[in-house]
């Protein structure tokens, strides 16, 4: 498993990156870097690309241009497979599979890569469903229970191998205050006792504002990063009139 | 993915399996197995049964002219075990087997299960696509075979009610027939099955993710399956004519 192997320098870097599809650039020329054990959010209005860009991030697509690693190490053919155990990826959809339990979608990942048997398998499984809120929902097929219930299994299946980084997508969108800041409450401890990266697609700025290290934040209109750093000082001090707003709800500040 | 990655791919997986037989889904096959062939007994030997029926008539009002109904069977016999046995049953398993690989395969990458699949370190052609391929070849000896027997009883009860008696009809089938025969027939099937599971993958695997194209895909499997049935039967049937078989 994964662990806590302390990578020399960023365990996310981008460099110049254009994402986007192929014959579509929906962003142009991102860079930053990643920390281990850092929790950076990704930012921006609906459609602006921080899907497009989580997907390069996990070697779904290939970047347009620049440089994507991922623990020092570009996605290609021959690094995929040594990758793909060291990050957990919870989908913006929660891309359960449909013909298995919930259960068996949270312990699918540990029949594949671990030696544990099926009691152990069950029982971390079990453990990880707990820490979601979810183990009465076990035994249920993906089609029996809520939007924000399936969120919450995929979170639990992404965390199952102790992945070095773990990507989700909106893992708060459609879920009420008190379990999405459970959730958050998860994402800290699991920083805390693992050493976790996190790196979170989010638009719930009380949740941003409670675990974030840092966020990036992405304009639409300019294709283009608009901000990079601590959220509550891009809030208070930023120069950009759309970073402003964007943590104003909306509301322009008259600045 | 193209359909020549796709068939690289799948290719490129299957022959990985040989070193690596572990990594075969056994448990996924079965379960595709038996919707393939055990679910699809009942309407395989429905339709044998009917076509042989409707097959004994046919011939039976032409040959009756010179007043050798009794030849109906090694007509029925030979028409089974060669074309008709492997050729109806891969269609029958393209309408009900090939549509449902590439609808789930459709279904599933649409609701992103194939990229989880991915990104999980879990080739979704080793996953999903080697175990319905499997599944779907040896699906068909027991399809073909339940088809062909269900063809022979309605032959032999069409020709029972003109007056011959069951047992000379079983006689000049188990002389026409050869075991050559009925096996090249089977391995026929099992080369259709392989084809059907082939595009019916595939024909998911490729599905557009919009509301429309999971029926698209499965529109896709069938025809596609029926087509290269009909052109590979054909060749088939080219090449043992040259080679005398
Ligand atoms: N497969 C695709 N091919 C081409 N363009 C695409 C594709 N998928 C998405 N896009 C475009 O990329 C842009 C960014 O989409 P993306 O899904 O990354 O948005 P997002 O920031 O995640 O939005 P949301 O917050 O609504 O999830 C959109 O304008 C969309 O039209
Ligand atoms: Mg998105």
């Amino acid at each position: 498993m994964g662990g806590v192997t302390v990578a020399e320098g960023p365990i996310v870097s981008l460099s110049h990156v254009d994402a986007g599809y192929p014959g579509a650039t929906i962003l142009a020329d991102v860079s930053f870097d990643i920390a281990p054990g850092e929790i950076f959010i990704l930012l921006g209005g609906s459609g602006c690309g921080k899907s497009t860009i989580l997907k390069h991030m996990i070697g779904l697509n290939p970047v347009l241009a620049g440089t994507l690693t991922v623990a020092g190490l570009e996605w290609t053919a021959a690094t995929r497979e040594g990758l793909c155990r060291r990050i957990g990826v919870m989908y913006q959809s929660g891309a359960l599979f449909g013909s298995m339990t919930c259960l068996e979608n949270v312990m699918l990942p540990l029949e594949e890569f671990t030696r544990l048997s099926r009691a152990e398998r069950r029982e971390r499984a079990m453990g990880l469903l707990r820490d979601v809120e979810l183990a009465d929902a076990a035994n249920l097929m993906p089609s029996e229970i809520s939007g924000g219930m399936c969120k919450r299994v995929a979170i639990a299946r992404a965390m199952a191998l102790d992945p070095e980084v773990v990507f989700l997508d909106e893992p708060s969108a459609g879920l009420d205050p008190i379990t999405s800041s459970s959730l958050d409450d998860l994402i800290l401890r699991l920083r805390a006792e693992k050493g976790m990266t996190f790196v979170v697609v989010s638009h719930e700025l009380a949740s941003i504002f409670k675990i974030a290290d840092r966020a990036a934040m992405f304009d639409k209109s300019r294709r283009a990063m608009v901000a990079l750093g601590v959220p509550a000082e891009l809030r208070d001090s930023s120069d950009d009139p759309f970073v402003r707003r964007f943590f104003n709800r909306g509301e322009s500040d008259g600045k | 993915m193209g359909t020549l990655d796709f068939i690289g791919e799948t290719c490129a997986c299957a022959a990985g399996m040989v070193f690596h037989p572990r990594r075969f889904r056994l448990g996924d096959s079965l379960l595709a197995f038996q919707r393939a062939a055990y679910d699809g007994l009942a309407v395989v030997s429905g339709v044998g049964f009917l076509l042989g029926v409707i097959l004994a008539f046919q011939c039976a009002a032409a040959l009756k002219m010179f007043g050798v109904e009794i030849y109906v069977s090694d007509m029925l016999a030979i028409a089974l075990f060669r074309e008709l046995g492997p050729v109806v049953t891969a269609i029958i398993l393209a309408g009900r087997t090939g549509s449902a690989f590439a609808a789930e395969i459709g279904t599933m990458k649409a609701n992103e299960e194939l990229n989880a699949l991915t990104t999980m370190g879990l080739p979704p052609v080793r996953f999903l696509v080697m175990p319905r391929i499997v599944a779907a070849a040896l699906a068909m000896p027991p399809l073909t075979i339940f088809h062909e027997l269900a063809g022979l009883v309605g032959g032999a009860l069409v020709l029972s009610t003109m007056g011959i008696p069951t047992q000379v009809f079983w006689q000049h089938v188990t002389a026409t027939s050869t075991a050559f025969m009925i096996v090249f027939g089977l391995a026929k099937g099992v080369l259709f099955g392989l084809v059907v599971g082939l595009i019916g993958c595939c024909a998911g695997m490729r599905a557009p993710t919009t509301s429309d194209g999971v029926g698209a895909a499965a529109t896709a499997a069938v025809v596609w399956s029926i087509v290269a049935i009909a052109v590979g039967d054909g060749l088939i049937a080219v090449l043992a004519w040259i080679w005398g078989v």
